[in-house]
């Protein structure tokens, strides 16, 4: 294509890649080589793979995000299939969508109150003579609230990778007499694993960084990588073992986009994409 | 698929439907509630939605919010564009792929690390934490979908058209004017949509870059409730919601639109 602006126009945009792409990634490298003093150091790498408390609370971290993935998966795998066979599907679709154009902050809220003791769910057990029990605050309603808000976000590349298949394939497995198992396991699963892989990606990465959830329902009971960082920065101002956890955080998220194909294929259309 | 089995994937998403919608019904139900807490409804009031219409900081902290989600989707919108422009016009395609990288590298890094290299940035260049800092963050991580949602229109345009116009004597800025900007005008409002509900609905990187000052929505949410139930700022969901409600709409228009124009070129 020929040139039909003039070079000027460009300069903002070249200046956004300069000031807040690279420089920002560059300036969380070279924080995390400084102590809190300010002095170089490499003393933050050196406690963080050192000390069982930062590789535990890494471990948590990931393992919680796994499990959220996981129960995510779980769910949304089968309803994008039912969605595919459905009428209206574009509409219902829609519906999908909707929720995550509901303030994040106000999801999470609504969740502080439907667990609370004196909450909507224990309220409901009441009626069966159950006692009130202590939901907020437990690991069960972190990862029930955090899989809650990443549903959507995994049911539609999925249902976009489903979207793609071939029917006559289904159809010539079952055909040639395979069980509907068989045809699931044989033909649609491992066709479809596209935008699982996509699906997984879009719910992995956020949910190693979420840090407001683990307050507000958590209770501070996990520590997520997200969570360590935003204390490091904000409450106990150690910006250089803020940086160096967030250097870790960096390359767990590349990793990942390694491991699910460095470019999510199904990209979520419509739906917001802020944890 | 046999009927009966049909029946109980309906079910199955039915159920998905109940737990993706009940939290905001239980939400916004409540707003409505005589009471002070968010259990055991206690008969139907509009008097948080009255307190939350005379709660002057909360009418303050809403009018900040959507001058910083506008001003941060109009320049996104114009950086975007040009920057969409740009990957366009560059020919080498390894250089091309590059920018591209580049580009998305703010569309799927954690939200934790956008703000706290932000803030390390902001802090490197003694810029105050406060509305500043969070309109700049807001522009910086908007672009890139704004980028993403012209490219394809740009890549729509046919050369024969630029070629025609040119030939027909149309300057530069004429054939940006004239032919460029109207064919990608759909593309160009996405964007802006898109970067406009980016900015409403960013907690994370506000909470990093805003200092003491000022107050998202986001933010002011997040303060309250730590604090505790109040009725007030289920008032204020229902408010949002409804305004969801109508962005959802919008967009969709926007898409049908953009589709039925696909149509009409693919129809002649």
């Amino acid at each position: 294509m020929r040139k039909n602006v003039n070079a000027a126009f460009y300069v903002p945009y070249v200046l956004w890649l300069g000031l807040f792409v690279i420089a920002p990634m560059l300036l969380i490298f070279y924080q995390s080589f400084f102590d809190i003093n300010h002095h170089f150091t490499l003393a933050n790498y050196a406690t963080y793979f050192q000390s069982g408390t930062y590789l535990t609370m890494t471990f948590n971290s990931v393992w919680y995000a796994f499990v959220i993935t996981v129960v995510t998966l779980l769910i949304s795998y089968p309803a994008a299939l039912i969605l595919h066979y459905m009428k209206h599907k574009q509409l219902w679709l829609l519906l999908i969508i909707l929720p995550t154009w509901v303030n994040l902050l106000l999801k999470a809220y609504a969740f502080i109150g439907i667990f609370g003791k004196d909450g909507g769910i224990n309220n409901f057990l009441g009626f069966f003579g159950a006692a009130p029990m202590q939901l907020l605050f437990t690991d069960a309603a972190f990862i029930f609230v955090a899989a809650y808000i990443e549903i959507p976000f995994m049911i539609l590349p999925i249902f976009n990778g489903i979207e793609e298949l071939d029917e006559n394939l289904v159809n010539a497995s079952q055909d040639l007499g395979a069980s509907s198992w068989q045809t699931f396991t044989k033909v649609t699963l491992p066709l479809t694993m596209s935008g699982v892989k996509s699906g997984v990606q879009a719910v992995f990465i956020p949910s190693l960084s979420l840090f407001m959830l683990t307050r507000l329902i958590g209770g501070n009971r996990v520590i997520t990588l997200g969570t360590a960082i935003e204390e490091h920065f904000l409450t106990t101002m150690n910006w250089g073992m803020g940086s160096t956890i967030g250097v870790v955080l960096i390359v767990a998220m590349v990793i990942i986009m390694f491991l699910t194909g460095e470019r999510a294929k199904h990209r979520v259309k419509g739906g917001r994409r802020h944890v | 698929m046999s009927k009966s089995k049909f029946k109980w994937g309906h079910l199955y998403l039915i159920l998905v439907f109940v737990v993706l919608y009940l939290p905001i019904a239980y939400l916004v139900g409540f707003s409505f509630s005589d009471g002070e807490r968010m259990s055991h409804f206690k008969g139907f009031t509009f008097r948080h939605y009255g307190e939350l219409f005379n709660d002057p900081r909360m009418i303050q902290i809403v009018l900040d919010t959507l001058l910083v989600a506008l001003l941060a989707a109009l320049f996104a919108t114009i950086i975007g564009t040009f920057g969409a422009m740009a990957i366009n016009n560059t020919r080498k395609a390894g250089v091309r792929n590059s920018i591209l990288s580049l580009n998305n590298i703010l569309m799927v890094s954690p939200d934790v690390i956008i703000g706290a290299s932000f803030l390390i940035f902001f802090t490197a260049l003694n810029v105050p934490l406060g509305f500043l800092s969070v309109v700049l963050s807001h522009i910086a991580f908007s672009i890139p979908i704004v980028v993403l949602m012209v490219l394809p229109k740009l890549k729509e345009l046919p050369g024969s058209m630029l070629d025609a116009a040119q030939d027909l004597g149309a300057t530069n800025s004429q054939v940006l004017r004239d032919v460029v900007l109207p064919f990608i005008t759909p593309g160009i409002l996405s964007g802006f949509f898109m970067a406009f509900t980016y900015s409403l609905d960013d907690f994370a990187v506000t909470f990093f870059v805003t200092g003491n000052g000022f107050q998202t929505l986001s933010v002011e949410i997040y303060a309250r409730a730590r604090q505790g139930i109040s009725l007030e700022i289920n008032a204020l969901s229902g408010v949002m919601f409804l305004f969801a409600l109508l962005l959802v709409i919008g967009y969709y228009f926007i898409q049908q639109a953009q589709t039925s124009r696909k149509h009409k070129k693919g129809g002649r």
